[in-house]
């Protein structure tokens, strides 16, 4: 059965369109049809990203609106035939989507796929509502400092109380996905750890992103971290994180960098 | 001098775990269902102790810790050395 996954923060610049991409592109290597939509309409970034940025044609509010058809704007990934994306519009403004639009996709998408990930954009106005509006799971990525967790604790609050799960009376299910965590800092005292994120917020923990160089090499080469550099610290923490999502259990380790000889003695300045 | 600060140096993560703990139990409050508790708890409490000892409002402490299992409300009094005296 298809879930419908929203990839939330609050804060902008946390890792969500990252974490979209990563998450996507692992469930997709593990055999599973996924669908990534951007939903930041106005300032997309997914395409770029996931380097489909020249292959963009028809977009998320073409479909809504009905000048285009799902199967003319669905952009399939090239290195994984059942990955796929469904782009933001980069010149009309958030409030061409509708709900009924949106939930219309969505129905039409659930026939096809395995996973729809939704990207939200920043913020807690209409894109960030309506990408998580229509979601079975929920992953709130937040940095371990001040600002995110706040923000991740708001959002948490809007999943609770404006999805259409919660009005309902379900619950929807929440995961943490701390991105950009240092553990030498942490243990130094001079990062919220892992248990202090997870005490304010008290959501289950479905990943440790650690901060890494290759989450950038990866977006400069337009490819998901997990298909980049699978062997990479954060491409093994996404991985593990989307077993998770399906209902593996994966013990929970903060993934390293693996070095060679020369790595380990000059450790610290290779970190 | 920097001698001095390299060793009296506090770790930030519990300073920004605590800010947290406290900001966040007020707008859980504010912007919830739960229409401030934590505020309205810290006004009534205030009232009650004012009724026997002269109090300032910066004196009363009210944290609420919400967790998964068990939420603790933590209330945290001072009341001025001299007037707790001379209050029986």
């Amino acid at each position: 059965m298809a879930k419908v996954l929203v990839v939330t923060s609050g804060k902008g610049g946390v890792g969500k369109t990252t974490s979209s991409a990563a998450l996507g592109a692992a469930l997709a290597h593990g055999g599973d049809k996924v669908v990534v939509i951007d939903f930041d309409v106005g300032l997309r970034n997914l395409d770029l990203v996931m380097g489909a940025e020249r292959r963009v044609v028809f977009d998320l509010i073409n479909v809504v609106q009905g000048d285009a058809k799902l199967s003319q704007a669905l952009i399939r990934d090239k290195r994984l035939e059942n990955l796929s994306l469904l782009p933001a519009s980069q010149t009309r403004d958030k409030d061409a989507l509708t709900e009924e639009g949106v939930a219309k996709v969505l129905s039409e998408l659930r026939e096809k796929f395995d996973w729809i990930i939704c990207d939200s954009p920043a913020g807690i106005e209409r894109g960030a509502t309506m990408a998580m509006r229509h979601a079975d799971v929920a992953v709130v990525v937040t940095n371990p400092e001040v600002s995110s967790v706040r923000d991740s604790d708001r959002i948490i609050g809007l999943l609770d109380s404006k999805t259409e799960k919660a009005e309902k009376g379900d619950r929807i299910e929440k995961h943490l996905l701390l991105t950009r965590y240092d553990p030498n800092r942490a243990e130094r005292g001079e990062m919220l750890k892992v248990e202090d994120v997870l005490e304010i917020l008290s959501i289950p923990l479905i990943g440790i992103i650690p901060e890494s160089e290759e989450v950038l090499k990866a977006s400069n080469m337009g490819s998901p971290v997990t298909l980049n550099n699978p062997a990479s610290a954060p491409g093994r923490a996404y991985f593990d994180a989307a077993r998770r999502l399906k209902g593996e259990s994966v013990e929970m380790t903060i993934p390293s960098e693996r070095k060679g000889l020369l790595g380990k003695l000059f450790g610290r300045r290779a970190a | 001098m920097s001698l001095m600060s390299f060793f009296n140096r506090r770790s930030s993560a519990p300073v920004a775990r605590e800010r947290l703990q406290i900001l966040l139990a007020h707008e859980r409050g504010v912007l919830g269902g739960q229409s401030d508790l934590v505020a309205k708890l810290r006004e009534e409490i205030l009232a009650v102790v004012r009724r026997h000892v002269m109090v300032e409002h910066d004196n009363v402490q009210v944290k609420m810790n919400r967790d998964a299992d068990i939420s603790t409300l933590e209330i945290e009094v001072e009341i001025p050395a001299p007037v707790a005296v001379g209050a029986r």
